[in-house]
């Protein structure tokens, strides 16, 4: 897991939490775009979460433990579309809302991340 | 969120419905079948306290209990004697907010005031521990959820259950007004309450 990856991650989900927030600002749904937004940062997600299962594979031990890693990369993962989802139940400024909340839980999940995979060379 | 099912094509089943209730109360055309059944006291104003902004605080509850749960799942099985108390605190944190998620799903009154309750021990819970965890931090070997005041989690264990008690609060008070058609028939929707 390279910490370029970690890092555009973030900064992609901490992007999303703050376009939402310009919905939500607005009190206006999550559209189109916005969930065009939410899947490209799932991707990336995914691609953190293969990677990391590459290197683990490949002899890279998580200093906080594999499983431990694992579960918080699927749970990163999870996250964006678990807030799309919600958001497209909730057709209000609050299903944006939902959306800002699921880019900050991603960043956060990112921060958790870096301090498991340990080693310096993350 | 179930869909509102107009009753009068079953007139059987919510007369059985109703028999089982202590209330002498006239089904609306507007209550959904199966609230009449579950509900103990079947109601028409029934808060939608899972809707706007009620969704965001189902949406990090329902975060919070898979974080908690599973959290807590792990380290009770993997190394339940380095903090047993932590974990068993983290469970315990995970059932309030299951069953905190599960209220606001359902809805309607009494929904409205068990969740309004469990907000409560919530609260209790993130200030009692949170407090501990500061002064004898030897109780605690390892961080539960509510150590620091969910500092480990941005503080997020400590504002939920307040802006929980404000939108349950504020969602008892203003009821839709798609649910206000026809409650003065009803014994606990009486203007004297407001």
């Amino acid at each position: 897991m390279t910490g370029v990856l970690t890092a555009v991650v973030s900064i992609a989900a901490l992007l999303l939490a703050a376009w939402c927030g310009l919905a939500t600002a607005r009190d206006q749904p999550t559209k189109d775009w916005h969930l065009i937004g939410m899947a490209v940062v799932t991707v990336l997600a995914l691609a953190q979460l293969v990677v990391g299962i590459v290197e683990i594979a490949g002899g890279h031990k998580p200093s906080g433990g594999t499983v431990i890693f694992l579960l918080y990369a699927v749970g990163a993962v999870l996250t964006v579309p678990a807030a799309g989802f919600m958001s497209l139940v909730e057709r209000t400024r609050w299903g944006s809302a939902i959306g800002t909340a699921g880019g900050l839980v991603l960043a956060a999940l990112e921060l958790r991340l870096v301090e498991i995979w340990g080693g310096g060379h993350g | 969120m179930a869909e509102a099912q107009p009753t009068q094509d079953k007139p059987t089943l919510d007369k059985t419905a109703l028999d089982t209730t202590p209330l002498d109360t006239t089904p609306l055309d507007t209550t959904p079948l199966e609230e009449t059944v579950l509900d103990e006291t079947p109601s028409a104003k029934r808060p939608k306290i899972g809707e706007g902004p009620g969704r965001l605080l189902v949406s990090l509850y329902g975060l919070f209990t898979v974080a908690a749960g599973s959290r807590s799942a792990y380290q009770l099985i993997a190394q339940y004697h380095k903090a047993p108390l932590s974990y068993i605190l983290s469970a315990f944190a995970a059932v309030v907010y299951a069953f905190i998620l599960l209220t606001l799903i359902r809805g309607g009154e009494s929904a409205r005031r068990i969740a309004l309750a469990c907000c409560g021990v919530e609260l209790a819970g993130v200030l009692v521990i949170g407090t501990l965890s500061i002064v004898v931090p030897s109780w605690f070997p390892d961080q539960t959820v509510w150590s620091y005041y969910g500092a480990g989690y941005l503080c997020i264990p400590l504002i939920l259950p307040v802006t929980g008690m404000l939108w349950l609060r504020r969602a008892g008070q203003q009821p839709r007004p798609e649910a206000d058609a026809g409650a003065e028939s009803l014994p606990h929707a009486r203007p004297a309450e407001a």
